[in-house]
């Protein structure tokens, strides 16, 4: 093979293998997806984050306006101490309440926000005063059953609604 | 019984002569490389030979591994009512393991073995002698650019293979079984992380590529210079090297998951 020839080979190879690799990091991972230069970063804290995870969506109105980066144990208070990095394109006023949703039965945890209806809006490392823990699923059929059980001493048992 | 203790023994011996030859191979090739890059053109060669020639066989086989990580992750996601999360399953698992894994293996079976081949038949033919008369290196002018571009060539047909793939997955799922494009690539970056998960695989195949390159050489070079020797060191090549990148891979992986929450 002509020495012309092998250059031209390799050069498309070695352009086909660096394009790959783009694909991958822009189209298959995220890193085209999340260019979000202008962030700021509140504090919410919570009884009971349930299955929350870091990077986990934070939304408003069903909108993704940041995500979590941090989840640490307070030790004073007894409490999580949830870290949420919003997108600074989005204000929220200081009375916005947090709190941590399912999406679906078993779909991902998620924060959600609910915008308040102060003058005033979130600064960077405020805190979120309103937050609303998750719901654990076995607490709330542990209930459930409780009061169906109460039900049933004085009425027919496992009657619908 | 005592003949049976010396043959694990002289065995034994014989393995970490190895492994210590072989790292001494692997400093003398660092030590020697210079020219490979001072004179690149040397390695373009190398890389045309090792890295274009088995293009062919990593994307096609990327493609049907896409294709069957397809085919088989809907049949078992379909039972939970996730067949979306297909472009997921399908580009977790190559970019994480199997892109880097099986083009490793082809990478070895395909490039490693026709170089330990054509070193073992230099090797046999004197002419690495001959080489060292007119006082060149062999190892710096033979070794090193194989070597170097077998560690460019590894990672680009890792990525190659993975790419293939997902585009494999994406025939399967949005022209076969009808999921939504758009819930396919949207689900898909939503899961796969840059650092994590595309780094990672990226520096196993750099790892791999590595590997299986200074495997490949150093068994050609090492190779008895006779047409038996030759041809037992090209098997040494592909099973050394296939098992190197599993174990490797275990190790590598059981350090990276470790970050995880």
């Amino acid at each position: 093979m002509e020495r012309k020839n092998i250059d031209l080979m390799v050069g498309i190879f070695l352009l086909m293998g660096v394009i790959a690799l783009l694909v991958l990091a822009l189209r298959v991972g995220n890193l085209g997806s999340e260019r979000v230069a202008e962030i700021y970063s509140v504090e919410a804290r919570f009884e009971n984050i349930g299955g929350l995870k870091q990077k986990a969506p934070v939304k408003s109105a069903g909108v993704l306006v940041g995500r979590v980066t941090d989840i640490r144990f307070d030790n004073q208070k007894f409490q999580a101490a949830v870290t949420l990095t919003l997108d600074k394109r989005y204000s929220f006023p200081k009375d916005t309440s947090a709190s941590i949703l399912t999406s679906g039965l078993l779909g991902e945890v998620y924060i959600g926000l609910e915008a308040g209806g102060d003058d005033k809006n979130l600064q960077n490392n405020d805190k979120i005063t309103l937050t609303q823990s998750a719901v654990v699923l076995e607490r709330l059929i542990g209930q459930f059953m409780f009061s169906k059980a109460a039900e049933g001493t004085n009425d027919k048992p496992a009657e619908k609604k | 019984m005592i003949k049976a203790l010396r043959s694990l023994g002289s065995r034994g011996i014989d393995t970490i002569w190895r492994g210590g030859a072989m790292a001494r191979f692997f400093w003398m090739v660092l030590m020697s490389s210079g020219i490979s890059f001072r004179r690149f053109r040397l390695t373009i060669r190398e890389i045309y030979f090792a890295g274009v020639m088995s293009l062919v066989i990593i994307m096609v086989s990327g493609l049907f591994v896409g294709m069957v990580l397809g085919l088989q992750g809907f049949e078992t996601l379909q039972k939970y009512g996730a067949q979306e999360t297909m472009g997921v399953l399908v580009a977790l698992s190559l970019v994480r393991e199997l892109g880097p894994v099986v083009s490793a293996l082809l990478f070895a079976s395909r490039a490693g073995s026709a170089i330990t081949a054509e070193i073992g038949l230099m090797k046999a033919t004197e002419q690495l002698k001959a080489m060292d008369m007119m006082a060149i290196d062999p190892i710096a002018r033979v070794v090193a650019p194989r070597f170097w571009a077998g560690v460019i060539s590894m990672p680009l047909l890792a990525a190659l293979f993975s790419a293939m793939g997902i585009f494999g997955g994406y025939i399967v799922g949005v022209a076969l079984i009808d999921i939504d494009p758009g819930v396919f690539w949207s689900n898909m970056q939503a899961a796969v992380d840059f650092r994590y998960d595309v780094l990672n695989g990226f520096v196993k195949s750099f790892v791999f590529g590595v590997a299986v390159s200074i495997i490949a050489t150093f068994e050609g070079f090492d190779a008895d210079p006779t047409a038996e020797g030759v041809s037992r060191a090209t098997t040494r090549t592909v099973v050394t090297a296939a098992l190197t990148v599993l174990l490797l891979d275990l190790i590598l992986t059981a350090f990276m998951l470790r970050g995880i929450h």
